[in-house]
């Protein structure tokens, strides 16, 4: 399988605070990677460098085996223009924990804005796209409400809907249900285990165990910006071997 | 999922209290009666309001002065000032507000330096500065800068490399000044108005919309201005508002084309002065009375999508709808 995300040394900070501390992560394409660990452990932080909407200060990130934000040449690394990093960006879907749909427009027109304004795709043909997905993350019946309308739930998933009609080869998901009653969480899951289904390469960040066990194919443990333990779910949630996901685990679990 | 039916029961006798009594409103009532009483009174009584002089007549074979020829023409001018030195106002504003905005070091100076000149020197000077602009160049035109100085640098007197150029005192006079001094002065205003407005979007929007690979300028136009407008429109319906009283300002550029000025001017034929305040102060209510209702429906269009509104009529919606058995909830379904 190929690499889908390829990351090398990864460094970032804030000002004088160290966030990412040298962060190695492979995913591979198709594989579900769940990123767990307590907040402050800088895993948004990295899933934000992975579609460069944070400049990272040293190493390297590679999605789908292209360098994110810089080209290399002749050994020098040269920062991209604006409109080459937004095409980079197209192929990576992006889901945020407080939904961010645009609140001025309908459900649908949430979900066609990017193909249409950014891809210039013929409008017909995005609204039936856009029709299919939001009947498949199950809101077909709300597309011409607003944002507004609808439960948190409701609008994770139209967020969700809204991303999958740029046709992303990766799908980054930040804390996509933290946000959510404890009633909602399940619906917004499921879809993305539909999602998982499919084939989709999919990164996590998520406090929800039991998603990471059931879907994900690697579970990645981060503590202070490094990464401390990685491996496949039964691993490192059943028999974690360090001492610090241990205690994260016994903690959550 | 658990299916626990609490019993439905009779429904008691709906609640009869007795309201509150609130007697501090009838006597308040009272009092605006009594003052809005003495008020008309006065409007019928007094000669002073000169009716006929307002609304029929002011002199033989003229019209009231309200909509005497001169007035009405100057009413034109007044509403066609506000109209186009708000509509350079909020084109520059939008401009100096990104500008401010943005990363660009020299930009951002740029905007502050604007919004700097144009707020510190008031209205009034700007119009009788901008009236006598032409006493500094003869003609304002477009071509090589600094044309003479580089001809006579090559021994050439009076290199002219102005492609087009026309008189100062045609251009930079009258009615023209006083838009431009109006407009540009707004245009700092309506600067911070923007800011406030684009500062006011949640981070996350452009975030996401920059995630779905937007350009920056396409995440401004459809994504951060739309919801800014929410915050731009009240206090540029008051910057509306005060333009149209300011129009009168260009008096001093000196421009006679204005509601004021032309009013003013039959007082001083007249000598008849106070029914003719009266009628500027009609007219000016009847311009800001249409503007509040353009501004009632642009805020209306701008809410979309926000506030009670649109919620408590979509939920009214579904309740309709459940209890005439039609509603299908999906999963997780309204909360």
């Amino acid at each position: 399988m190929t690499e889908m995300i390829k990351a090398d040394n990864v460094h970032k900070s804030f000002g004088s605070l160290e966030v990412l501390k040298g962060i190695d992560l492979v995913v591979r394409s198709g594989e579900v990677c769940c990123v767990l660990g307590p907040s402050g452990s800088g895993k948004s932080t990295f899933l934000r460098c992975v579609n460069h909407l944070e400049k990272i200060n040293a190493g390297k990130i590679f999605v789908d085996g292209d360098l994110v934000g810089y080209h290399e040449r002749g050994g020098k690394l040269h920062e991209m223009k604006d409109s080459e990093v937004s095409r980079q960006r197209q192929q990576i879907g992006m889901v945020f924990q407080r939904f961010n749909l645009f609140p001025h427009m309908t459900v649908l027109q949430n979900v066609m804005e990017a193909p249409c304004r950014v891809k210039k795709e013929d409008k017909a043909a995005v609204r039936d796209r856009a029709v299919g997905l939001l009947d498949r993350v199950g809101l077909g019946a709300k597309k011409d409400n607003y944002p507004g309308q609808l439960s948190g739930g409701q609008q994770q998933r139209v967020a969700i809907a809204r991303a999958l009609a740029m046709r992303p080869k990766l799908m980054l998901f930040d804390e996509p249900t933290s946000a959510l009653d404890p009633e909602l969480v399940g619906e917004v899951l499921d879809v993305m285990k539909d999602l998982a289904r499919d084939g989709m390469t999919m990164v996590v960040v998520t406090h929800e165990i039991g998603f990471a066990r059931e879907v994900g194919d690697t579970v990645v443990f981060m503590d202070g910006g490094v990464v401390v333990e990685q491996g496949p779910p039964a691993e490192i949630i059943a028999n974690p071997k360090q001492d610090r996901t241990k205690a994260f685990l016994s903690k959550v679990l | 999922m658990t299916d626990l039916k609490t019993p439905e029961r009779a429904r008691p006798e709906p609640i009869k209290a007795v309201p509150v009594r609130h007697p501090g409103r009838w006597v308040l009532i009272a009092v605006l009666a009594v003052l809005a009483a003495m008020f008309a009174h006065v409007l019928v009584t007094n000669h002073q309001f000169d009716w006929k002089f307002i609304f029929v007549s002011y002199a033989p074979g003229k019209r009231g002065v309200m909509f005497t020829g001169p007035v009405l023409d100057g009413l034109r001018g007044t509403i066609l000032l506000t109209i186009t030195s708000m509509l350079i106002g909020i084109v520059l504003g939008v401009f100096i507000a990104i500008m401010r905005l943005s990363d660009n070091p020299v930009l951002k100076a740029v905007a502050f330096v604007y919004t700097w000149f144009f707020r510190a020197v008031p209205r009034l000077v700007l119009a009788v500065l901008f009236g006598n602009l032409n006493i500094l160049w003869n003609r304002i035109g477009f071509g090589l800068p600094f044309d003479h100085q580089i001809g006579k640098l090559f021994g050439i007197n009076d290199l002219n490399a102005q492609f087009y150029s026309v008189k100062a005192s045609d251009l930079l006079a009258g009615f023209v000044a006083g838009m431009l001094a109006l407009g540009l002065s707004e245009g700092a205003y309506m600067a911070e108005i923007v800011r406030a407005g684009i500062q006011s979007v949640d981070p996350g929007q452009a975030e996401a919309a920059t995630a779905l690979g937007l350009s920056r300028a396409l995440v401004l136009r459809r994504v951060v201005l739309p919801q800014a407008m929410r915050v731009i429109v009240p206090p540029t319906g008051n910057e509306v508002i005060a333009m149209v009283k300011d129009t009168s300002l260009v008096a001093y550029v000196p421009v006679t084309f204005e509601l004021y000025f032309q009013l003013n001017a039959v007082a001083a034929r007249t000598f008849v002065v106070f029914p003719v305040l009266v009628a500027a102060v009609l007219w000016y209510l009847i311009l800001c009375t249409v503007l509040m209702i353009g501004q009632y429906f642009l805020e209306r269009h701008f809410g979309k999508g926000y506030g009670a509104t649109g919620r408590a009529r979509q939920k009214l919606r579904d309740i309709e709808a459940e209890q005439s058995g039609r509603i299908v909830v999906e999963g997780g379904g309204p909360t």
